[in-house]
């Protein structure tokens, strides 16, 4: 499967030319980026590990790739996505997120079902990556 | 002079008495039994500074003829609070002055009267005291505003073309339960305009087919599919097979996407009660989103707001009957007031036009209507039909909805008209793809993932975008059939609501 979280997943993976581009959009428009990774990319995991502090007082997109691709050596194996966060009064929160490395197999999701009353159905969707402890989960690339 | 026959439900304005002014007389004098011009009566005063505290409304008038545009502004705001048609006594155990609304402004509406073939209308700035209202209450304003002035035989027409709600009040509403910050964090998606389609068609499907469509939808790429306005428990699909079929299909498509999915469940029924057991499976059931019909009332959706902020539930309003009285220039209420007041009694995302699409929408005029449902504070900008600085107090903001007669080859036009905020929905654009719904959902997310990206790089969408999206289409079968299967569809007509403009209106 692929992971379609994040603002340009239905596009072919991004080049660094690219990423540069939207990391300059965003400083342009005076968000801080952040780089994030992890190797439990489920839906509703919103704590993704942090590479470092958001970088606020960087206005050098050639600075944030170097960050984006120390982490990806770092962990080659994981999803990696870069966020631009707005700390404007109204918004204070992520205007733009997007994927810019994710493992070589992306083994997706299971969906369990539990019977309730009523034909209701409880739902858990569950990542196969978390079914191996963690740092170990996609271990043909992981370091 | 003596009074007219008071006896007489209707009396013609033109046979008010002009004279007396009666305004500044003394008690005996004004309050004397009869009928006076609302002019005299307190309800016209020219000099009025209103208050910030005060509400403010901007009508547009269309006297009878002979009648007098202040009188007949005065007569409004009479009308709209707390006269009636003749001079009553007991206005004297109030501190009556307080309780009128003071119409403090007229202006004749650019290009109508003479020399044209529109009546001659007035725009009337009407003030309210706060005193007037009940805290939280959309139907206790709405009642005063649009309540029987609207009948009122003294003006030939009559429209509620904007409001001014003052801090004061707005801070006595929930406003929406969500609103598009914590939305957007909820559903992890960010950067990009939301893209849903209506399950179609919107009558007769089982509820096993009625998930297929759902589950077609999200897997493609969609974030949200929908329930049509009219689809509630109807002989065809219970609604409770049809919730219980659309939460298989939203799980489903999550399981396989990796991303969280909605569809708006439409818990419009014919009593609270059975509204709120209907949005208790709902939320049983897992959905992160119900919906409401516009049509259930203004006391209804203030209801549901309260219900899903206390749930953590998306509320999802679609406008069902508003085009009946705002769609008509000269009479009725802008959609700009309803999408005011559905800001303050609290949904999290409204239909609110499309520009492009099969139903009516000036651009301007849904500029206007977007600015104040998504910012902190919109300014007086009278070519988008906004009379007022309008400060929203914090007040969450709403995301508008586009729907209708749109599909991706329009995506640089939306995403120019319309912004990031803003769920886009293509209903035929996703079910009606020539090589089936979930290629259809694929061609408008790479549709507009791709001109989102364009655009962050800098590059002019609005005139690029036929290219850009031939190129996206290059990598992407689903999207050069979409691309050719709707290349010639537009809907060129003309709007019937506009906003009337000039740089300078005056009263001459």
């Amino acid at each position: 499967m692929r992971l379609t979280q994040g603002t340009f997943s239905f596009l072919p993976d991004l080049s660094d030319a690219q990423i540069q581009r939207q990391l300059e959009h965003a400083l342009s428009r005076g968000w801080a980026l952040s780089i994030e990774s992890t190797d439990d990319a489920h839906p509703r995991n919103v704590y993704w590990e942090m590479w470092g502090q958001p970088m606020f007082d960087t206005p050098d997109a050639g600075a944030v790739m170097r960050g984006v691709n120390a982490c990806r050596q770092a962990h080659p194996g994981r999803y990696v996505k870069v966020n631009a966060f707005d700390s404007a009064s109204g918004w204070e929160t992520v205007r733009l997120s997007f994927i810019v490395q994710r493992p070589a197999e992306e083994p997706g999701f299971s969906l369990l079902r539990q019977e309730g009353p009523g034909r209701t159905q409880r739902y858990t969707v569950r990542g196969y990556a978390v079914e191996r402890p963690a740092g170990r989960r996609y271990p043909e690339t992981d370091r | 002079m003596s009074a007219p026959n008071t006896s007489a439900r209707t009396i013609p304005m033109s046979a008010r008495p002009s004279t007396p002014d009666r305004a500044g007389a003394p008690g005996a004098e004004r309050y004397r039994s009869g009928v006076i011009p609302y002019k005299a009566m307190g309800y016209w005063e020219p000099d009025y500074a209103p208050k910030d505290t005060d509400v403010i409304a901007l009508f547009r008038i269309t006297p009878q003829e002979g009648v007098d545009p202040e009188e007949a502004a005065a007569a409004v705001a009479g009308e709209s609070s707390t006269a009636t048609w003749t001079v009553v006594w007991t206005d004297r155990l109030t501190a009556c002055d307080r309780y009128r609304a003071k119409a403090y402004r007229v202006d004749p509406v650019p290009a109508t009267g003479p020399g044209t073939s529109t009546p001659q209308q007035y725009f009337a700035r009407v003030a309210y005291d706060l005193v007037l209202f009940e805290e939280g209450s959309i139907a206790n304003l709405a009642a005063s505003i649009i309540g029987n002035v609207f009948g009122f035989k003294a003006v030939k027409a009559l429209r509620l073309e904007d409001m001014r709600i003052p801090v004061a009040y707005l801070k006595t509403f929930q406003g929406p339960p969500t609103g598009i910050v914590v939305e957007r964090e909820r559903l992890d998606k960010f950067g990009r305009p939301l893209l849903g389609a209506t399950a179609k068609p919107k009558l007769g499907l089982s509820g096993k087919n009625y998930g297929r469509v759902i589950y077609e939808a999200l897997k493609g790429g969609l974030d949200f599919v929908k329930d049509d306005e009219n689809i509630g428990s109807q002989p065809f699909m219970h609604w409770r097979d049809r919730f219980l079929f659309a939460m298989e299909a939203v799980n489903r498509a999550s399981a396989d996407t990796g991303e969280i999915k909605g569809h708006y469940l439409n818990v419009t029924a014919g009593t609270m009660e059975a509204m709120y057991e209907r949005a208790e499976l709902a939320k049983e059931l897992g959905s992160i989103v119900v919906m409401i019909d516009l049509v259930i009332g203004y006391t209804a959706i203030q209801s549901m707001a309260q219900w899903a902020r206390k749930n953590d539930m998306l509320l999802h309003l679609h406008r069902a009957g508003h085009s009946t009285y705002t769609r008509q220039k000269a009479h009725g209420v802008s959609f700009r007031v309803i999408a005011k007041w559905m800001r303050m009694a609290g949904v999290d995302h409204i239909h609110a036009g499309t520009v492009v699409g099969k139903l009516e929408g000036d651009p301007s005029v849904i500029r206007g209507i977007y600015d104040s449902l998504r910012e902190p504070f919109t300014s007086e900008r009278l070519d988008h039909g906004l009379f007022f600085d309008q400060d929203w107090a914090d007040l969450r903001k709403v995301m508008p909805v586009a729907s209708g007669g749109i599909h991706a080859g329009q995506m640089h036009q939306l995403l120019t008209y319309l912004g990031d905020d803003v769920v886009l929905q293509f209903g035929g654009g996703t079910i009606g793809h020539p090589m089936g719904i979930q290629a259809g959902a694929t061609a408008n997310r790479v549709a507009l993932e791709a001109t989102v990206l364009a655009r962050n790089e800098g590059r002019d969408v609005w005139n690029e975008g036929p290219e850009i999206l031939e190129a996206a289409g290059r990598h992407c079968a689903p999207l050069r059939a979409a691309l050719e299967t709707w290349k010639d569809v537009s809907y060129q007509y003309q709007s019937t609501d506009t906003v009337d403009f000039t740089a300078t209106p005056t009263l001459g």
